[in-house]
């Protein structure tokens, strides 16, 4: 029976966890720092002692944990593995690209490997540029892997099950700005919903803006701002990005016929990109041309205000959608 | 025994390391300095010991995150690395790198490395262009215990190794891996004993003493200067403040800490010197005269202009 609790979104992902625990037995949480400190941001408290060896802390190994949740896979477990930091899934790259992407594909279908990465990702201030870059789109690039990128508390339970019940690898970027940003009324238990599938979080008229992960906080205050000038943005949380929803886009922007999409990663070869190119391949008569809103094509520089620069500020936001509406 | 004199200059040293830290505490309670920061006091005897043995105006130093005692070792000025953790338009890298992310080339230090074991592999390729430039060289990587666990310090020790590159895998030791102590992570309780896998020496050596730091580090860099390959060093050292500014360090059993305030080696050094005779008002002298240059440098620091914004997308390509 589904209960309402007001809990934090790192609060979220512990219940999730949980949940996951306590009815696959054969779940497994490792990671470096996960159990017996309960995570450097404190989101596995509590699972160690509930759930005793099958919560535990590894070595700074990663392409060990990754390869790890491989192969623990493969063999029957559930393995949820935490990378730390998006950034440092890069010295494991192999593990899932070349390995845990093939396992099913390779061996039409008699193997696989159903494991579920936890990373988090994103700029806050003061980050150094190893700690601060948005990956999605390395990782949405790979056929046979999975991403998410829940940006509320109640998609931090949702998606996280999701990954967990799926039959393949997923990767779940949260994002650390989010983990203790309050609390919300978030819906635990009730059934674990299927991969995939966008949310609209802000009904609109004029524009549909395409958004995910932290950035659609600013997504939905640049919206509300500008509803003051008549202007009725159409939020769209993709909440995937592989699977991506095109059906959803593609319904919205045929109503509202303009279409901005609106990521924290850079806009060189990212998931905005691969959007434009779907609506444009659809063929959607659109009323002005389909913009992206991005990161440019530099590094995250530490010092906060060169970041501010570069990460995409609400006014820049909210300035992109009034154009793309006034065009 | 070496000159008074001589362990006079690393106590400055050390002293201006653990200033340098106590003011950046100081400024990131204030919020002048924001995001995550890591300190190193407790361990600064490695860096200034090893600096000391190394000659910085060939040598390469690859430090990891925790690198602000390693960069100010090297001899980095004091004033452009507090302009660079406050994002200054005079920091030593434009505000780009940070408290975690620091380069001081100028003065031997090639890079912090926030991924962790990065830096190993690397060394190994500043000590193979050595090989090839006949400059003499050494690059010493020098990264924590639980970077002993990363496959890249693996593959950058065999690398060495097989090639006998002019390298120093230098571990400090502090015991904690972030939140987790290394012991629950190897099973070897000593982790320079991963050495003879490689076919390298490697030794265990007080990294609280910043004269037998030197003197290993000196052996090891005329041992790979000579052409004779790599090392490996296990300073055994410890951490007096947490992984981060702000972390509560409830991991660390009691009594612990009390430890390691007593084995830290600065008040070490200050012990001994009062042993050799110099007298206390020497020491309160040098620590007052440290005490002004770091203060002076912090408001010099907070005085600049920040990083200019419009400035943000230079230096990405030649
Ligand atoms: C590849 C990678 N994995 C994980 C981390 C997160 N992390 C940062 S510091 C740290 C602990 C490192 O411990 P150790 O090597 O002993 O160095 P110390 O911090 O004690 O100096 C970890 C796990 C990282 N920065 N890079």
């Amino acid at each position: 029976m589904p209960e309402t609790k007001n809990l934090s979104y790192a609060e979220s992902v512990n219940a999730a966890l949980r949940r996951a625990l306590a009815e696959r037995p054969e779940a497994l949480l490792f990671g470096e720092d996960v159990a017996a400190p309960g995570g450097v941001f404190g989101v596995t408290k509590g699972l160690r002692k509930e759930f005793g060896d099958r919560v535990f802390d590894t070595p700074i190994s990663e392409s060990a944990i990754l390869g790890g949740a491989v192969g623990a896979a493969m063999f029957g477990r559930r393995p949820i593995a935490e990378i730390m930091w998006a950034d440092f899934s890069l010295v494991a790259l192999d593990q899932l690209v070349n390995q845990a992407a093939n396992v099913r594909y390779v061996s039409r279908g008699s193997l696989s490997a159903p494991l579920t990465v936890r990373t988090q990702q994103g700029n806050a201030p003061g980050a150094c540029a190893q700690h601060s870059q948005s990956l999605e789109a390395f990782f949405a690039h790979v056929p046979g892997l999975r991403v998410c990128l829940p940006a509320t508390h109640q998609d931090a339970y949702d998606l996280l099950l999701s990954a967990i019940w799926c039959d393949d690898p997923v990767i779940v970027i949260e994002n650390r700005t989010l983990y203790h940003a309050g609390k919300q009324q978030v819906r635990l238990g009730g059934d674990v919903q299927p991969v995939g599938g966008a949310a609209v979080r802000r009904p609109g008229r004029d524009v549909t803006v395409l958004t995910w992960g932290a950035l659609q906080h600013r997504v939905l205050e640049a919206a509300d701002r500008l509803a003051g000038d008549g202007i009725e943005a159409e939020v769209l949380d993709a909440r995937w990005v592989r699977p991506l929803d095109l059906a959803a886009v593609l319904a919205s922007v045929r109503r509202t016929g303009r279409l901005v999409v609106a990521h924290e990663a850079h806009t060189v070869g990212g998931v905005g990109g691969e959007v434009l190119a779907a609506v444009a391949e659809a063929g959607l008569p659109l009323r002005c041309p389909p913009v992206r809103i991005g990161a440019p094509d530099t590094r995250i520089p530490a010092a906060p205000g060169l970041a501010a620069a570069v990460i995409p500020s609400t006014e820049v936001i909210a300035e992109a959608i009034t154009k793309s509406v006034r065009a | 025994m070496p000159e008074t004199a001589a362990l006079l200059a690393h106590l400055e040293s050390m002293r201006r390391i653990r200033s340098f830290e106590e003011e950046v505490t100081r400024l990131r309670a204030t919020g002048e300095v924001v995001g995550s920061v890591h300190l190193c006091n407790g361990q600064e005897a490695i860096y200034v010991g090893a600096c000391a043995a190394l000659d910085l105006s060939r040598d390469a130093v690859f430090p990891t995150y925790r690198g602000h005692g390693w960069t100010l070792a090297c001899g980095a000025p004091p004033h452009a690395l507090f302009a660079e953790l406050l994002g200054r338009a005079t920091g030593i890298n434009g505000g780009r790198g940070g408290s975690a992310y620091l380069s001081a080339p100028e003065y031997g230090m090639y890079g912090e490395n926030s991924i962790v074991g990065a830096g190993a592999p690397i060394a190994a390729g500043a000590a193979l262009a050595a090989t090839f430039d006949g400059s003499g060289r050494v690059a010493l990587a020098a990264f924590g215990d639980g970077a002993m666990n990363q496959g890249a310090v693996h593959e950058a020790m065999n690398f060495a190794a097989v090639r006998a590159l002019p390298v120093i895998f230098l571990v400090e030791n502090n015991h904690y891996s972030e939140l987790t102590p290394i012991a629950d992570m190897v099973r070897v309780d000593r982790l320079f004993k991963r050495a003879s896998a490689y076919g390298m020496p490697g030794a265990r050596i007080d990294g609280n003493d910043p004269e037998a730091v030197r003197q290993a580090v000196a052996e090891a860099v005329r041992r790979a200067r000579s052409g004779a390959g790599p090392v490996l060093l296990e300073a055994m050292t410890q951490r007096i403040v947490g992984h981060y500014i702000g972390d509560a360090q409830h991991y660390r059993p009691s009594g612990d800490l009390d430890a390691a305030l007593a084995a830290e080696p600065i008040g070490r050094l200050g012990r001994d010197l009062l042993g050799l005779g110099v007298a206390q008002s020497e020491l309160d002298e040098l620590e007052a005269r440290v005490a002004r240059e770091i203060a002076d440098a912090s408001a010099r620091a907070l005085a600049d202009p920040v990083a200019d914004p419009t400035t943000v997308l230079e230096h990405l390509y030649a």
